[in-house]
């Protein structure tokens, strides 16, 4: 019997949690799925299959409420039996058996939601970086995952039912949406780390999911998810839906067996309206723990804004969503000059800030809900460098800076190479609360230059040509010199890059036009060029995608390649209302292979588990993002529709009218009749004279056969008169 | 009455073409809408060859629209890069070849209208009445126009295809004019397989075949036998009629349907052959016939219907273009009616109506037509707007790249610029069509009323 209350203490604990919990849960749950439903269009998504989880969820938890509310009952029926008579004994016996089993079954299901629960995991984290040019880096990394279920719509306590659901309509095994607002600095901000690699994004909007469907199908599951994610996350995802806009890349993005689909909206505006969307995904919104420091103002006021959330689901872990927040942002340097007024540092000094300057809170306490909720303070491995070589140990206060609180943890990066690694500060944010807030900071003591490890290379792309009829499209690299910092310098090798750019169909790219130029010098494509794979795009209907895998000597300085392209003209409807400002085409991705930028920290502790330092760890290829590019097109007068059919059917019809009269005429006939109209006399003149009542000039040929026409002409319109009259009062009558 | 100097000329036209070709440098007349239309650039031949070379479809993409064949013929040689020239100097020197040829056709085609007008002269009795007004040998003049037609000249520098598509229709006429039947339908099958549009042609071919080049009007020889009756009674009276009006012979027509069915066949298997493991030839009719039919590329030509496809709307789009189709088949029968006995003059007509009304027209094909009007210098003598014509024609060849250049370039014009001389380039023809026409019936008038005077 006690065993049997301790779980149902524990499903009354699990239910309050479940029901009234800090946030709401419930209501958190369905009101992202509404939305969504709300916004796909019948056309595209049945909605009879969306509904169905969620309808499913809902009885489901009524069914377990049920389950749970008779139990007090029975337990106080259970105290009575002794006083029924021996009569009733057998009946007793019986609903005392099925109490058994009843209690059993509840605790079974306890049991199995609080295992789940266990495993329904939410973590919230946050990193921020020195970055060289004054500013400062800040990365939200928030993650929850759900274990694997077999219901299809189960109950969940911390995970987003949304996109579970999703998950589960789609049959998504990996998804990203990046909604990006400003460039990655590659140059200053490094190419060569984890969070270039994964979290520089093109600007805009990128999609891109890989599907755990047939081939047939993925095509139309991609359109249903472009109107489903739009719906989620305010934003104008469904214009992905259209077969101009995503590809199919095989292998120049990411190797697949052609279940990948990828889109790109590079004018798509990021703002506010869809970071609320993607903040509701979280359980705690931004009231509490770490989002509670996405203050509005000041993360938008930032170089560079990226919100990503990633999806990976298996059938062995179940459904892993990271939510990440890139922001670069230039801390409020009052302080810092407050501290360093002698003006002759202040230039060289780097601003010191802290939480507070960067986001104008100050963190008070973790979202309770998660399961660890920690800040990381990295320090570029350049600056640690130095603070080594001055002597003192890798501490958080040195000579060079000094952190404004003491971390919980130092974790130094792990590497073979004889450079000295990046280390991080953690800070563990359930130790701090309301009355003690963290707000860590960081005071540079000494003017610093460090640098950021770049990529192999810096692509850039650009357009080059003027007008609005043709022009090419140039990719350039310039080599960083790292492989010969790193590898030393050997001639003899060669660097992979892949390169994956597509265009949009009204970009017609001359796939045979390309050529390459190492060091100025023109290259044969087979020296270059180990792997193409080409999708020309066709008119108004797929876009054109280049993979491409380069072979670039190592002792090359700088490469460029050149496509060179034709502008197409569209239908007045296609262009869109700013018809002038130009079409863009979305970024080309440079991937080095041969490159990792996966970063190894010392398993010190099991319990330490960080999901940011998990995806550090993970195999990341080095990858740049190059320009969005601006194409201006050619437009038609968007006043003149009418003006041209009328003129083009004018001539046409000039043509051939004109045509066929000449053809139809008879000039020896016109010419008889000619002569013939001559002799004769027109009906109007024959009708004034007749009604003025003057005889007619008898002409000269004779009289009768004038007068015999006249009566023939009067007959006629008599006639005609009557034939008209007649035909009036019928159609009427 | 030959042209003097005939060879020095037609050499010199070769010599400026070839001139242009080797030290012209890049003129980038292979971009200029009016020379190159989707169908006859030699860029896209040369992606659709890269495509193919990459084992995919050359049709895969809507770069390439053209045949199969120019793929494997002229294909190799866009690869070629030589150093100081433009990038396709090899396919231009074909085309210089082709260009010759075509005008070496039509000087052989004006020589046998020329015979066939002089024995219908001569048997009609007019050849002093007719002769002492205008005589001049019709094929050197053709051949010369189209040889030193400056659109002639930029096509073929500029390396479209287009002259290969007007040599496959001349060498249809000749071969009709000479009633070499396998020779005209060799003709007919590439032209049509080249560009559809001369598909309509096969009238005035089987009309070639059938009764012969141009004769004046049948009734003429009626009245001229009712007339020489009248007069003398005496000899040959049937033997002129059976001599002079010729009866339709069927046999050459079954002859020439018979290999048209060959040599199609031929074509066929051929483009399946070349398109061997990369595509089929569903695909190649859809993406060649279909592509001209629909009018699917909107990029600014010569003509019209670009601007008007680019604006019309939507829902009206399909009833337009079934429009614009029908408006060349319209006039086929008309015309052959009234111009049955004029074969070769009814080709020249069907080629300019349709370089007029074809969905991407270029001036390649007016220089076609151009030429063969030389054919008809003497029955066109007295065609009247030959002046308004010829300076039209010159002030659109001026306009159009200065329109161009400021809407597309410059910025400072706009599309209606452009289309305007498209119009106006558009009412020039249908002028020179109608006056043709016209000036013709009233030739062959002219013709009766000599021989009933």
């Amino acid at each position: 019997m006690a065993r049997r209350e301790e779980g149902v203490v524990s499903w009354v604990t699990l239910s309050y949690l479940s029901g009234g919990n800090v946030m709401g849960s419930q209501n958190f749950f369905r009101h992202p799925v509404e939305r969504s439903m709300s916004n796909i269009s019948p056309k595209n998504l049945p909605s009879k299959h969306y509904k169905s989880p969620a309808k499913k969820a809902t009885q489901q938890l009524l069914a377990s409420n049920h389950a749970a509310a008779p139990k007090p009952h029975l337990g106080g029926a259970l105290a009575a039996p002794p006083s029924r008579p021996p009569a009733l004994r057998r009946l007793l016996f019986l609903s005392l058996l099925l109490l058994l089993l009843l209690a059993s079954l509840v605790r079974a299901a306890v049991a199995a939601e609080e295992g789940e629960d266990e495993e329904e995991v939410f973590t919230e984290e946050l990193l921020l970086r020195p970055l060289p040019d004054r500013k400062t880096l800040a990365h939200f990394h928030f993650r929850s995952s759900a274990p694997p279920s077999a219901a299809a719509g189960r109950h969940h306590h911390v995970f987003p039912k949304a996109i579970a659901q999703l998950v589960q309509q789609f049959h998504i095994s990996e998804l990203e949406l990046s909604f990006t607002q400003g460039r990655w600095n590659y140059e200053r901000w490094g190419g060569y780390d984890p969070m270039s690699t994964n979290y520089a994004k093109p600007p805009g909007v990128e999609l891109w999911a890989a599907f755990d469907l047939p081939l047939g199908e993925i095509d139309a599951t991609w359109k249903n998810l472009t109107h489903t994610l739009s719906g989620l996350f305010c934003a104008s995802i469904n214009f992905l839906e259209s077969s101009t806009a995503f590809s199919a890349p095989r292998w120049g993005f990411k190797l697949n067996e052609g279940n990948l689909r990828y889109g790109a909206l590079p004018r798509e505006a990021v703002c506010t309206e869809n970071l609320t969307p993607w903040l509701k995904l979280l359980p705690c919104r931004d009231k509490a723990g770490i989002a509670s420091l996405l203050y509005r103002p000041s993360i938008y006021k930032g170089y560079y804004h990226s919100q990503k959330l990633k999806l990976t689901s298996s059938q062995s872990s179940g459904i892993i969503i990271d939510q990440t927040l890139t922001v670069v942002l230039q801390p409020d340097t009052l302080r810092g000059k407050q501290l360093h007024s002698t003006d002759g540092q202040e230039a060289q000094l780097q601003p010191s800030w802290s939480i507070k300057d960067l986001f104008n809170r100050k963190l008070s306490g973790k979202c309770l809900i998660s399961k660890s909720s920690r800040v990381f303070v990295e320090i570029e491995k350049d600056i640690v460098d130095k603070s080594d070589k001055s002597g003192a140990e890798a501490s958080w206060t040195n000579e060079l800076f000094v952190l404004s609180t003491a971390p919980n943890r130092v974790f130094k990066e792990l590497k073979d190479m004889d450079t000295q690694p990046s280390s991080l500060y953690v800070y563990d944010v359930s130790n701090y609360n309301n009355d003690k807030p963290l707000d860590v900071g960081i005071t540079w003591k000494l003017p610093l230059i460090w640098y950021c490890t770049p990529a192999p290379y810096h692509a850039n792309r650009f357009l080059m040509g003027s007008g609005n009829e043709r022009g090419s499209i140039a990719l350039s690299f310039r080599s960083t010199n790292l492989r010969k910092q790193v590898y030393g310098s050997s001639n003899d090798c060669s660097i992979k890059a892949v390169v994956f750019q597509v265009v949009p169909w009204y970009v017609k790219v001359y796939y045979h036009s390309l050529q390459i130029f190492i060091d100025g010098n023109s290259k044969a494509i087979s020296e270059v060029v180990d792997k193409i794979h080409v999708t020309p795009s066709v008119d108004k209907l797929l876009p054109g995608s280049l993979e491409m895998l380069l072979r670039l000597p190592c002792s090359m300085q700088s490469a460029t390649l050149s496509l060179d392209f034709d502008k197409g003209f569209l239908h007045i409807d296609e262009y869109p209302p700013d018809a002038n400002q130009g079409f863009d085409i979305p970024s080309a991705l440079v991937t080095f292979p041969e490159f990792n930028s996966s970063r190894s920290y010392p398993e010190t502790d099991t319990l330490f588990m960080s999901p940011l330092l998990q995806t550090f760890k993970e195999d990341g290829v080095i990858k740049s993002y190059t320009e969005v590019l601006l194409v201006p097109l050619t437009t038609p007068d968007f006043s003149m529709p009418y003006n041209v059919i009328t003129f083009t059917c004018t001539v046409l019809a000039l043509y051939f009218g004109s045509l066929l009269n000449a053809l139809r005429r008879r000039i020896g006939e016109e010419e008889m009749e000619l002569k013939k109209a001559a002799a004769k006399r027109g009906l109007i003149p024959l009708l004034i004279a007749k009604l003025r009542g003057k005889k007619l000039d008898p002409p000269q040929q004779g009289s009768s056969p004038t007068s015999l026409v006249s009566t023939k002409l009067l007959l006629k319109v008599v006639f005609v008169a009557v034939v008209a009259v007649a035909f009036h009062y019928l159609s009427n009558s | 009455m030959a042209i003097r100097y005939y060879w020095s000329m037609a050499v010199a036209a070769v010599g400026f073409r070839l001139a242009l070709v080797l030290f012209g440098g890049d003129l980038q007349l292979a971009s200029r809408p009016e020379v190159s239309t989707p169908l006859t650039s030699i860029r896209r031949l040369a992606e659709g060859y890269w495509l193919k070379q990459a084992s995919m479809s050359p049709y895969s993409g809507s770069m390439y629209h053209g045949s199969p064949l120019l793929l494997s013929v002229l294909g190799p040689l866009t690869n070629k890069r030589s150093v100081g020239h433009h990038n396709h100097i090899y396919c231009s020197l074909i085309f210089v070849a082709v260009d010759f040829i075509a005008a070496m056709l039509i000087r052989a085609t004006g020589r046998i209208l020329q015979i066939a007008r002089n024995r219908s002269l001569k048997s009609l009795e007019l050849t002093e009445a007719v002769s002492n007004s205008v005589d001049v040998s019709a094929g050197d003049i053709a051949s010369l126009i189209y040889l030193w037609n400056p659109w002639a000249i930029v096509t073929c520098v500029g390396s479209c295809t287009s002259p290969i598509e007007n040599l496959m229709v001349v060498v249809m006429i000749y071969g009709a004019c000479s009633r070499l039947a396998p020779l005209a339908a060799f003709g007919y099958v590439m032209a049509t397989h080249l560009s559809l549009y001369p598909a309509i042609l096969v009238v005035p071919i089987i009309l070639l075949l059938g009764y012969g080049p141009d004769t004046p009007p049948r009734k003429v020889y009626c009245l001229k036998s009712s007339s020489a009756s009248k007069s003398d009674v005496s000899d040959n009276d049937k033997s002129f009629s059976s001599r002079d009006v010729q009866q339709f012979s069927w046999t050459p027509v079954f002859y020439f349907i018979l290999w048209m069915l060959f040599w199609t066949c031929y074509v066929l298997l051929l483009s399946r052959l070349v398109l061997n493991k990369v595509g089929d030839l569903q695909e190649m009719f859809e993406k060649t016939y279909g592509f001209i039919l629909t009018v699917k590329d909107l990029s600014p030509n010569i003509g019209v219907l670009w601007y008007f496809f680019a604006e019309v709307f939507d829902f009206f789009r399909s009833f337009f273009l079934i429009v614009f189709n029908m408006n060349i088949a319209f006039m086929v029968l008309p015309l052959a009616i009234r111009l049955k006995h004029r074969p070769c003059f009814l080709a020249f007509v069907y080629t300019a109506i349709v370089a007029m009304l074809k969905s991407y027209p270029s001036v390649g094909d007016s220089a076609l037509y151009l030429g063969l009007l030389g054919l008809f210098a003497n029955e066109l003598a007295e065609m009247q707007f030959t002046f308004f014509l010829f300076f039209g024609y010159i002030g659109v060849s001026l306009l159009s790249p200065v329109m161009h250049n400021l809407w597309i370039w410059r910025g400072t014009g706009n599309a209606n610029f452009y289309f305007a001389t498209g119009l106006a380039y558009t009412c020039l023809q249908t002028v020179l069509v109608v006056e043709s026409v016209s000036s013709m019936i009233k030739h062959d008038r002219k013709l009766r009323l000599l021989v009933t005077a």
